[in-house]
């Protein structure tokens, strides 16, 4: 029954899957299916939030192409959340009550998430959601994640990186963790203590600071003198690149840093950032876009964006995850043949999606499937994966200082 | 505990007096404006980072050396100071108010910033940005001995001016008691417009050193508002050299906490040493 399942669901996949490469749409009947969803347009969380705004729009612009859903045109309204998941969840209800969308899409970061997640439960609406960051804190049996960590990335994420880098040329045999205690990176840089520890590491250093942090200075200072194999950083958007910049200034480079969510066009291009570590579910090479549809993608996205001035121009984490979105959407509309929210959800939960990222299901810890994260590396000024072999770009391997 | 070595401990604390010189410079023309003018100009974070966001712009795009932008900027900024003491004029706009219109002045620059340069991150690559020498055995970044020297020279100069000039002498007569200064022939208005644009041509020389120093993105403004505001109330309304010194007493403090605890203790360090000061100097600050 299970292997039935699943054959209608990769069946339905690849009826979605073709559409996205195949020509102009048939006719389009009846009023338009109306998706609503927020985004951080303004505020500190913008940059990322228009890089969600343009593969919506990308991907909408494209599934209205090929006919929309069940042959209604799609409309997606998208509201400004400010970066305030007060806002957000605000908004979420003039969708549900006042602009009476048909469904709903996720908002991207997980404060956002969680608001947008308590005004769904609410109204028994089905949420898709892009880069939630906290698995324990998602209570809701009708909310699916596009970003696959898992239920427990706080363990897993650290074992996959350690599994990689046990497999390199020289393996670490100190570290060194470093956090911002910014809640959704904490709770993991955590989990990586207890993994290394699990695993024979010695810690040498263990700092954490408040997230907008100013000065790190004396922390790559400490970093520095600690002089440790391995530097764990839990940081988010630019306090990777600034505790870099800081060890550069002390003419310190160490020899193996990994970074959970470094903005990815700073980190990658930035001379300090050489070989920095991280997670991700997509990068831009083979195996992910030997998928056709990803390199579809990929092509469109590279050029929108660059017309569009984002200084990174690359599918990434957060462009994979927010396509991923629609694909689970459209593949849920597609094989139950309903805009019915219970029905949708079901469906979802009972089946496996091929995506541009690989695999998901949603049969595990609060709707949480496989964790999917693989480890990239900036090398020649681009990430690429590194690990697992499986995923990795052609002919890359990890390197060391 | 462990006690850091000798070396990293001075090299926090070496950290320590350029952050606060980053501080001290932001301060110096809050402090004047909210001192003198009895205006708390919010918008003056505003200006830092446009002035950050055009030097960017001017030294990436156009070619222009960052540090020439010091000699460009100013001026045009000092223009802009002198047409928002206008506008805050006209309307009579009172100490409380201003610090509601100049906040209104802030969020637009910010939505300013975000339409023409984006919400991503912005760097300025210079060849400032990669130099360094050591003096034994510690390490001095140029950018941010720079701006340390420049809020230095600052702060001192205008001490000077305040102090020794019939002009820095008209201005504090008119910050003491207004309606005497008139009195005597001092015209309030002009110098009005004159300090307010000396005030945002200070933010605009931050705005420089700031763009030098850190990657940039439009949302930090509101960041820097509190330590900055706690400098400022430390160093004393109106003072010159007031804001640079507790900038240092703090950046340093900040720098030791990160080194002796942790840096999560950092943030607590300028808001207790204001507290401190309120309540065995009150009224100093």
């Amino acid at each position: 029954m299970k292997s039935l399942k699943r054959i209608v669901a990769l069946a339905a996949i690849a009826a979605g899957s073709l559409g996205f490469l195949a020509g102009p749409a048939q006719s389009q009947q009846g009023s338009p299916v109306r998706i609503g969803s927020t985004l951080a347009l303004t505020g500190p969380l913008s940059a990322t939030a228009l890089v969600h705004k343009l593969t919506g729009e990308i991907y909408v612009e494209d599934l209205n192409k090929r006919g929309g859903l069940l042959g209604r045109k799609v409309e997606w309204i998208v509201k400004d959340d400010q970066s305030k998941p007060e806002v957000a969840r605000t908004l979420y209800e003039q969708l549900v009550t006042s602009d009476k969308v048909d469904l709903l899409m996720g908002p991207y970061a997980t404060g956002a998430i969680l608001s947008a997640m308590g005004v769904a439960q609410r109204y028994n609406k089905i949420l898709i959601h892009h880069t939630f960051g906290i698995p324990s804190l998602a209570k809701y049996d009708m909310h699916f994640p596009a970003w696959s960590l898992g239920p427990d990335p706080g363990t897993t994420v650290p074992n996959t990186l350690f599994d990689a880098l046990a497999a390199a040329p020289k393996p670490p045999k100190t570290i060194a963790v470093v956090t911002s205690k910014f809640p959704s990176v904490h709770f993991m840089s955590l989990g990586a203590r207890e993994v290394a520890k699990k695993r024979g590491l010695q810690e040498v250093l263990f700092l954490e600071w408040e997230f907008g942090n100013r000065d790190f200075g004396p922390i790559a200072a400490r970093v520095k003198d600690a002089k440790p194999d391995l530097v764990f950083v839990g940081d988010i958007g630019l306090e990777g690149n600034m505790l870099l910049e800081a060890m550069k200034k002390l003419d310190y480079e160490p020899p193996l840093h990994f970074h959970l969510y470094p903005a990815p066009g700073p980190m990658a291009t930035a001379p300090e950032g050489k070989n920095a570590l991280s997670v991700t579910i997509f990068e831009e090479h083979a195996p992910y876009t030997n998928n056709p549809v990803a390199a579809k993608f990929v092509a469109t996205y590279n050029e929108r964006a660059k017309a569009a001035g984002f200084p990174y121009a690359k599918v990434e984490v957060q462009a994979a995850a927010s396509f991923t979105a629609w694909q689970l959407l459209e593949a849920a509309v597609t094989a139950t043949k309903s805009f019915d929210d219970r029905k949708l959800a079901d469906w979802l939960k009972a089946n496996q999606v091929p995506t541009i990222q690989g695999t998901l299901r949603f049969d595990r810890g609060n709707n949480f499937g496989d964790d999917l994260m693989r480890i990239k590396q900036v090398q020649g000024g681009n990430w690429v994966t590194v690990w697992p072999k499986a995923w990795a770009a052609p002919g890359a391997s990890l390197k060391m200082q | 505990m462990t006690l850091p070595s000798l070396n990293l401990l001075s090299q926090s604390i070496l950290s320590g007096f350029f952050i606060g010189g980053m501080y001290g410079l932001i301060g110096l023309g809050l402090g004047l404006s909210w001192g003198l003018l009895r205006q708390i100009n919010l918008a003056h974070f505003g200006f830092v980072f446009l002035s950050a966001y055009i030097s960017y712009h001017m030294a990436s795009v156009w070619g222009i050396d960052p540090l020439l932008t010091l000699l460009i900027l100013p001026p045009v900024f000092f223009c802009i100071g002198v047409a928002m003491q206008w506008l805050l004029s006209r309307f009579h706009i009172s100490p409380f108010n201003s610090l509601l219109v100049t906040f209104g002045i802030t969020v637009m620059i910010e939505s300013l910033i975000q339409y023409v340069w984006t919400a991503d991150f912005r760097k300025l690559q210079s060849s400032y940005g990669e130099e360094k020498f050591t003096v034994g055995g510690l390490f001095v970044p140029v950018p941010e001995l720079l701006t340390l020297m420049l809020a230095i020279f600052f702060a001192f100069a205008i001490w000077a001016a305040m102090r020794f000039t019939d002009l820095g002498k008209a201005m504090r007569a008119m910050a003491e008691d207004g309606p005497i200064a008139a009195a005597f022939g001092i015209n309030q208005r002009l110098l009005s417009f004159l300090l307010s644009g000396a005030c945002v041509a200070l933010a605009s020389v931050a705005g420089v050193c700031f763009a030098l120093t850190f990657t940039l993105t439009p949302t930090q403004i509101f960041s820097w508002v509190g330590v900055v505001f706690a400098v400022v109330m430390l160093g004393g309304l109106g003072s010159a050299v007031g804001p640079l010194v507790a900038g240092i007493i703090i950046g340093v403090s900040e720098a030791v906490a990160m080194v002796l605890f942790s840096p999560s203790w950092a943030p607590i360090v300028s808001f207790s040493l204001l507290i401190l000061m309120l309540l065995f100097r009150p009224g100093k600050a």
